[in-house]
């Protein structure tokens, strides 16, 4: 193998994983992820670390990894990220700290991704611990959701001697990470191992509490010195079209809780999940792209349907090839008008649009106008809306917390209108990536120590 | 984990349970609702809050056995896995009692309607205002916690379908004899029923409340299995709700949506039953 290739990771056939939920990448052995350090040209001025949202010293722990200790290399990771066997396999590493690899110039981008899981899931399958605390500080922190933004600002806190308790309103810690992303792309036991270390470290979490109702955000704000609101964006959005009401129209949110929270994939569990014959997922992001896969493992004849082109496509290119590679069929170009359903409420069809891309906007994106003339039936059984999520203020509730125009809670950096009180990640963004919203986990956790010191 | 004081029958398809759960009942009001997980791996099942106990921390829940996951239930003796809320919105006139002062109302319960509809009438009492109460079930047997509803309503009408208790009848036969004592009706029961409610005292424009109780997963306002048809407008029951403007529920719609999963469900239920047979 020539030098410009980078090392391949192994993994489920196709044939094999759709009639599974296992995880589709199995990850580098000893030797591969050995031969894949040494392609690392340890640049002096590393731009990768450039393109990582939490900046991790990529360098320096690859070279760990060449070393062979295992040890050290997992404590660079840890320096900058306490979730680090999740951000390997769920960042979209390709727009980051890949894209900018200097390898990726004459040949492919070292697969940082992939070392990086490598590391973690070693270090998890050793016991390693994420870090340790400094001296306790006597300061209180209550953080709101624990799902990647939540928890990274926990393991950050925690580790600078914070009094750290996360309150979430399910019964498992996770959030998004739990709920959302399913086990083929992020096993369960790898994000149950992460939480642990951080309860090792002292994090308590509270599950089955919700903030708003059970106890408010001025009562946290008042018996701790910080809080942190991560609540993230739950609120599923539909398309306001006719027969949305229909029995079988689900969100993605929907499908993927029955699914990943309360394993109704399993032949055994007591949450059923609709066996229909075939489904269209509407959407095109990642979360479009989990829902239609996990459909697919189910045995439904399972359609994507995005209304722009294979060339817009949101999600990440790896998941696309992945569903394709799976037999998921991409109904391009087109967009539901309308939910057929027969007397009993039950989805029988949609009403459907043909779409036609208009030359780029000044933002560069090209926008989409309906063919009307081209309305047409297709045959269903079920409809799964993934087009986005925004933040509800559950949370919130009976709190002056001032939100700005688009009714996100208004920050600044990551502080928000209340004296003692930061907020990051999807609450504060609407939806966007995991990796984003420990980004905003990590910097409420500097801004609140920094505070802490003046 | 949640300990469990007592998980008991109490007619012949509800059960009463008590449950250790301070922060569930801590800034409870009247309307709102708990979700239950039997074990780890349980379905979460939503149940509106009955009664509770601020000072022991307690909460009491009564549920009727209908499916696998209640069926289930049953058989929870020391430990609930988890128990979450206060979830939803407090009932309105709760809220805000004093607003209400003056005013005349009455409940109408059906089956363990009766269950969400007694704290309420409770929690009035103690903020001044008394309720009158109509209360209906199949039969005698069905009709539960008959004492505590007679202790904090100004007056019961009972009615039975089989005229074994009370007045033969339904609990509309019973209201709209005396519809025009009434301000404001507040119905809590089985769809068809609150819709037949609703239907009257639309006629009587007599302003109503009514409590949904469709399926649901988080209720957390994540998931929109909840989804109910409100004035037109879709609305999320455990967010938005659980208690809307009777005279602007789809009802027809809301029926509809109870079957999503009627034929999972049954395959659950006759799999629990054998299951809870050999022990």
């Amino acid at each position: 193998m020539d030098n410009s290739d980078r090392v391949k990771m192994r993994v489920q056939t196709s044939k094999e994983r759709i009639h599974n939920f296992n995880e589709v990448e199995l990850g580098f052995n000893d030797e591969e992820a050995l031969k894949e350090a040494n392609r690392c040209m340890q640049c002096k001025n590393p731009r990768c670390m450039t393109g990582c949202p939490v900046s991790i010293k990529i360098p320096e722990f690859v070279k760990y990894i060449k070393e062979g200790d295992l040890k050290k290399a997992y404590e660079i990771i840890n320096e900058s990220s306490s979730l680090s066997a999740i951000c390997g396999r769920v960042c979209p590493q390709e727009r980051q700290c890949e894209s900018m690899c200097i390898r990726g110039l004459k040949g492919e981008a070292i697969a940082i991704g992939a070392l990086e899981r490598y590391v973690s899931d070693y270090a998890i399958n050793n016991n390693f611990k994420i870090g340790s605390v400094k001296k306790k500080n006597g300061l209180k922190v209550a953080i709101i959701g624990s799902g990647p933004a939540g928890l990274t600002c926990a393991g950050d806190l925690i580790k600078a001697g914070f009094d750290v308790t996360i309150y979430e309103v399910l019964h498992k810690a996770g959030g998004v990470l739990t709920y959302g992303i399913p086990e083929f792309r992020l096993p369960k036991k790898i994000v149950e191992k992460q939480v642990e270390s951080l309860k090792e470290l002292g994090v308590k979490i509270l599950t089955d509490i919700p903030v708003g109702n059970a106890i408010t955000l001025d009562e946290l704000s008042k018996n701790n010195d910080y809080v942190f609101i991560s609540s993230g964006a739950g609120l599923p959005k539909f398309m306001g079209i006719k027969g949305e009401s229909a029995n079988e129209v689900f969100s993605a949110n929907e499908i993927l809780t029955r699914i990943n929270l309360m394993s109704s994939y399993k032949s055994d569990s007591k949450t059923p999940i609709k066996k229909a014959k075939k489904a269209y997922v509407i959407g095109g992001g990642n979360v479009a792209m989990d829902a239609v896969r996990c459909l697919k493992r189910l045995g439904i004849d399972a359609h994507l349907m995005y209304r722009r082109s294979m060339e817009e496509l949101p999600a990440r290119k790896m998941e696309v090839n992945h569903a394709l590679e799976e037999g998921v069929k991409f109904d391009l170009l087109t967009n539901p008008v309308e939910i057929l359903t027969d007397e009993n409420n039950s989805v029988i069809g949609m009403k459907v649009v043909n779409m036609i891309l208009t030359e780029p906007g000044e933002d560069g994106r090209r926008s989409v106008i309906e063919d009307e003339k081209s309305i047409h039936e297709v045959k269903c059984d079920m409809v799964v809306m993934a087009l986005g999520t925004s933040p509800n203020h559950e949370a919130l509730k009976y709190s002056n917390i001032l939100l700005n125009e688009k009714g996100l809670i208004s920050v600044d950096g990551t502080k928000t209108s209340l004296d003692n009180v930061y907020a990051g990640g999807d609450a504060v963004t609407g939806s966007a990536t995991v990796i984003l919203a420990m980004e905003a986990g990590k910097k409420a956790a500097s801004e609140i120590i920094n505070k802490s010191k003046c | 984990m949640y300990k469990i004081l007592y998980n008991k029958k109490i007619s012949s398809t509800s059960y009463e349970i008590a449950v250790e759960a301070p922060f569930v009942i801590n800034k409870c009001i009247p309307g709102q609702f708990a979700i239950v997980m039997t074990y780890e791996d349980s379905e979460r099942i939503p149940l509106t809050i009955y009664d509770y106990d601020k000072e022991k921390g307690l909460l009491y829940l009564i549920y009727q056995v209908v499916g696998a996951s209640t069926l289930e239930l049953t058989n929870a003796k020391k430990y609930l896995y988890s128990v979450s809320g206060p979830l939803g919105n407090s009932n309105e006139i709760c809220k805000n009692p004093e607003k209400y002062k003056g005013k005349r109302i009455v409940y109408v319960a059906g089956g363990v309607g009766i269950a969400p509809v007694y704290p309420q009438v409770k929690y009035l009492k103690e903020h001044g205002i008394e309720s009158d109460v109509i209360y209906g079930a199949r039969s005698r047997d069905m009709l539960i916690i008959r004492n505590k509803i007679q202790d904090v309503a100004r007056k019961v009408y009972y009615v039975t379908d089989d005229g074994s208790y009370g007045k033969k009848g339904f609990v509309t036969d019973a209201l709209k004899k005396r519809i025009k004592d009434y301000d404001i009706c507040v119905s809590i029961g089985p769809v068809i029923m609150m819709k037949n409610v609703s239907l009257l005292t639309k006629e009587y424009n007599v302003k109503t409340i009514v409590s949904m109780n469709p399926l649901m997963v988080d209720g957390s306002g994540m998931c929109g299995a909840c989804r109910c048809e409100v004035d037109g407008k879709s609305k999320f029951a455990c967010t938005d709700g659980p208690e809307f403007d009777g005279h602007k529920v789809n009802f027809d719609l809301a029926m509809k949506r109870m079957n999503i999963y009627k034929e999972e469900e049954k395959i659950k239920l006759d799999e629990m039953k054998k299951r809870n047979e050999n022990g």
